[in-house]
């Protein structure tokens, strides 16, 4: 394989035993001794458990619970609110209180039906409303941070202000939908328990482990299994069921495979954050922002997990790509009893985006000028300060890139096109919407010095053959072939010998997590340094290994208490123009035609990349105006795909897309981060194009065909 | 006891009649290619053909195939029209985390054995029942056209 130019496309390392289906998944192991588990659940929101009486159980089943928990009774993540299993307060429908164990699965599920619980509950808050109204309860709070310019500063200028215009915004929950529901397979062995399964974060797993089991390194060991899919949903989640199944191992002294079918999944896993934003913002009398204020409140659950964390990045990107000339912004994640939210690709920035962009959007239509033309007017630029006091000291293409599609798009043609269809046709309303975002690629702040450290080690063999020894985890994103593709143009061998077996924590260094698009940057610079030092020490026939570890790169250093500084090193930038007919008399909207400019450093691979693009994008998509999902008294209304709606083959249409080379100097041949900037963009382009046609505004996602309808409904009235 | 056909073998089981067809292929006769994915026949994962036709086979009780012929993934690999998809999916890019691939993969036969010439949306509504997460399908679109291109003549209608 020719690797003349590191962005031509190679086959992807893993599509043998994927398209032939014969790859194993968790779901398809079977090892010795192997029982299956299923979890008893909290039925109730939240309260107090007064008894559990279990049925009696046949020979060969036990009970498992917090009592065979050796460590402490919780999910290490960030703080120490998740136990493994509930024995005293349950704080959400679903929450696991203890596992039954045993051959036969048909059994565990009528043994699971006689358990029997005694509880006293207590009043739950299951809303975000309800939670905003209770935020200075003790405990509702989980998270909160301020910056940018003082209140009195920005209400001096609001003096001055023509108007003061104040919007709210909200968006809902987004379920992951991987295709291969989660699955966690614990093996146990005299000295050691090796747990193996679905994730994209070994080393979260492994720590939780060594907590939960009070044991030592060498006691516990993680392997992937192919992951069918993540998108954030194999983040944090996983360490959960690790932790059930290790301890349910190391009770029964056999091995427990705990699979999830597809509505214990979609009830009980981590969702995207509700939130609701609130944007106060002062326009002079040419409809000019003088000031903008953002409040931003996220729906966290009932444990905090990494929804802090998540907060921290809907903050960060607050302002869009927009330089706003006097900034503040606020941020809470609040407590409600209700399944707890967590990693969903883009991290708490679609939030924040499509909130951004709709302001931004209904802004424009006040000072009557084209949603496009005002948003340039902000578009931020090199040497920009960042809303944090950072700075964006990389060339920006955005110009360059919107340009391109105004052209593409024969933006302005259309426009008027749609303008003379709506007036001709009643039924029917086409629009065209755009969306302008970043993202900052990486962990936040200085989580990649601090936190997570990242080692990479390459390993030789004899017979000279070398393999990527990394934690980082292939789950349909590509890493396989792009990571072996760095490492065989850096070492000049031939792509195919390049190996990146499934990691394994025994064999791998902590490389870090495969999240936060930090992985062919991060990890990926990591391996290019790497591959030079092993070819600069490069012995034919002798086994050699290197490793190389993460240097920061001191830039605006970021405190995280004043939230000030480079929040990341770098950012990577996307532009999508949006066309669609809208059915006003069913509501229904039909997306006509999709164009899509990102800017990523450079490309690693352009069919990885197209696939990130499509498949991000159609996400993005779908979560402005498919995917529903709601809570009703704590309890998740959408128990299967079909309940909730992502999209199929015949929602999406072929995306026209682009992307414009930048190369970044501390990523690996200049590459930044790709796979959540391609969500990003979706929902506020199909917002704004929806609002084209209408000629209307929407406060929310996603804009279902009943919004729809009720927003025309609410029109006809206001006309009369 | 239920006797059917599986890839071209006989096979009898003495599962019970209201077993899933997903579970007997997959737990009696190893054959993991076939994926759960809802267990509602929602997503596909699971396709087989049963008597020729594409089927989940998460909602087939087994005692309803009596005599029946199964085909899974694992019953196609060796043929022509199987190295044609394989080939196009490889460069169409449109395989990302694989879980729906195999059912995908049936579908794509499937419809190209009924119309070997389809239409873009003759492709979409042919896969419309087989879920994927990663792809956003345009890429899987494009495999079964090149695949429907490539393998011109491989694809007679039944």
């Amino acid at each position: 394989m020719n690797l003349k130019n590191i962005s031509t496309s190679v086959p992807k390392k893993d599509h043998k035993g994927k398209v032939s289906g014969q790859l194993a998944y968790i779901s398809d192991v079977k090892v010795e001794n192997m029982v299956y588990g299923v979890l008893y659940r909290s039925p109730i929101a939240y309260g107090k458990i007064k008894s559990i009486q279990l049925p009696d159980l046949p020979e060969g089943y036990e009970a498992v619970g917090a009592e065979h928990i050796t460590g402490p009774n919780y999910v290490k993540i960030i703080k120490e609110d998740q136990p493994i299993f509930a024995n005293e307060w349950v704080n959400y429908i679903g929450e696991p209180i203890l596992m039954l164990v045993g051959k036969d699965l048909d059994i565990l599920y009528r043994l699971l039906d006689e358990v029997k619980m005694e509880l006293e509950e207590h009043q739950a808050i299951f809303t975000l409303d309800e939670a905003i109204k209770q935020k200075s309860s003790p405990g509702v709070t989980m998270a909160s941070y301020e910056f940018g310019e003082s209140l009195e500063s920005i209400s001096a200028i609001e003096q001055g202000a023509c108007q003061i215009i104040e919007e709210e915004y909200n968006t809902g929950y987004q379920e992951h939908v991987y295709l291969e529901p989660q699955g966690m397979l614990g093996i146990y062995k005299e000295d050691e328990i090796v747990v193996q399964g679905s994730m994209q974060c070994l080393y979260y797993i492994k720590n939780a482990l060594i907590t939960a089991l009070a044991c030592g390194d060498d006691d516990v060991r993680v392997v992937q299994s192919p992951t069918g899919g993540g998108f954030g949903g194999k983040e944090e989640f996983p360490s959960m069921m690790a932790c059930h199944v290790a301890v349910a191992a190391k009770a029964v002294k056999k091995s427990v495979m705990l699979v999830f079918d597809r509505s214990e999944d979609m009830v009980v896993t981590t969702k995207r954050h509700p939130a609701k934003l609130k944007y106060r913002t002062a326009l002079d009398k040419e409809g000019n922002i003088m000031s903008m204020c953002v409040e931003v409140f996220l729906d966290g659950g009932a444990n905090v997990g990494l929804s802090s964390v998540v907060l921290q990045r809907a903050l960060l990107n607050s302002a869009g790509v927009y330089k706003i000339p006097h900034f503040h912004a606020k941020g809470y994640v609040l407590k409600t009893n209700t399944v707890p939210n967590g990693a969903f690709r883009g991290f708490g920035a679609p939030q924040s985006f499509a909130g951004i962009e709709s302001h931004i959007g209904h802004l424009s239509k006040r000072a009557n000028i084209d949603p496009l033309d005002y948003k340039r007017k902000y578009l931020v630029q090199q040497g920009d300060p960042t809303i944090t006091k950072g700075n964006f000291r990389d060339p920006i293409l955005m110009e360059d890139m919107i340009e391109d599609l105004l052209n593409a798009s024969n933006y302005k043609k259309k426009k008027a096109e749609f303008q003379t269809f709506n007036q001709q046709n009643q039924r029917y309303k086409k629009g065209i919407g755009t969306s302008l975002f970043l993202h900052g690629c990486g962990f936040t702040g200085s989580g990649e010095r601090d936190h997570i450290k990242a080692k990479v080690k390459l390993y030789k063999s004899k017979d000279n053959q070398v393999s990527l020894k990394i934690s980082n985890s292939d789950m349909g994103q590509g890493i396989f072939t792009t990571l072996s593709k760095i490492v065989a143009k850096e070492l000049d061998l031939p792509y195919e010998e390049v190996l990146y077996p499934y990691p394994d924590t025994k064999e791998v260094p902590d490389s870090g997590p495969t999240v936060a698009s930090r992985t062919t940057m991060i990890v990926g610079k990591l391996l290019e340094r790497a591959a030079k030092k092993l070819k600069a020490q490069w012995l034919t026939g002798v086994e050699q290994e290197v490793t190389e570890d993460y240097v920061h790169r001191e830039m605006i250093p970021w405190d995280e208490k004043t939230f000030t500084g480079d929040a990341y090193p770098a950012y990577s930038w996307g532009v999508n123009f949006v066309e669609v007919e809208v059915d006003t008399l069913t509501g229904n909207v039909k997306l006509e035609k999709v164009y899509a400019n990102y800017e990523v450093g450079k490309v690693i691979d352009d069919r990885v990349m197209k696939g990130q693009i499509d498949g991000g994008l159609a996400q993005g998509l779908a979560y402005g105006y498919l995917e529903k999902m709601t809570s009703k008294e704590g309890r998740i209304q959408q128990k299967s795909i079909t309940d909730y709606g992502p999209p199929t083959s015949m929602d999406v249409v072929t995306i026209q897309s682009k992307v414009f080379d930048n190369p970044y100097a501390d990523g690996p041949y200049g590459a930044k981060g790709a796979g959540e900037l391609t969500l990003i963009g979706g929902a506020p382009a199909v917002q704004a194009a929806i609002e084209d046609a209408l000629q209307t505004s929407f406060q929310q996602i996603p804009i279902t065909p009943e919004v729809i309808i009720e927003s025309l409904w609410m029109k006809e009235g206001e006309e009369g | 006891m239920i006797k059917f056909n599986l890839n071209g073998r006989k096979i009898e089981t003495d599962a019970p009649p209201t077993a899933r067809l997903l579970d007997v292929i997959r737990e009696d006769f190893t054959l993991i290619g076939t994926k759960e994915g809802c267990g509602e026949g929602e997503c596909g994962a699971c396709s087989v053909f049963v008597n020729n036709l594409l089927q989940n086979s998460c909602l087939i009780p087994i005692g309803s195939i009596d005599g029946a012929e199964v085909v899974t993934i694992e019953g196609i690999m060796e043929s022509d029209q199987f190295k044609i998809l394989d080939e196009s999916y490889s460069e169409a890019g449109g395989v990302q985390c694989g879980y729906c691939i195999p059912g995908m993969v049936m579908a794509s036969a499937a419809l190209l054995s009924q119309n070997p010439h389809p239409s873009e949306d003759e492709i979409r509504e042919g896969i419309s029942g087989n879920l994927c997460r990663c792809t956003g399908y345009n890429m899987i679109v494009e495999a079964i056209n090149m695949a429907a291109k490539k393998g011109d003549g491989l694809w007679k209608k039944q």
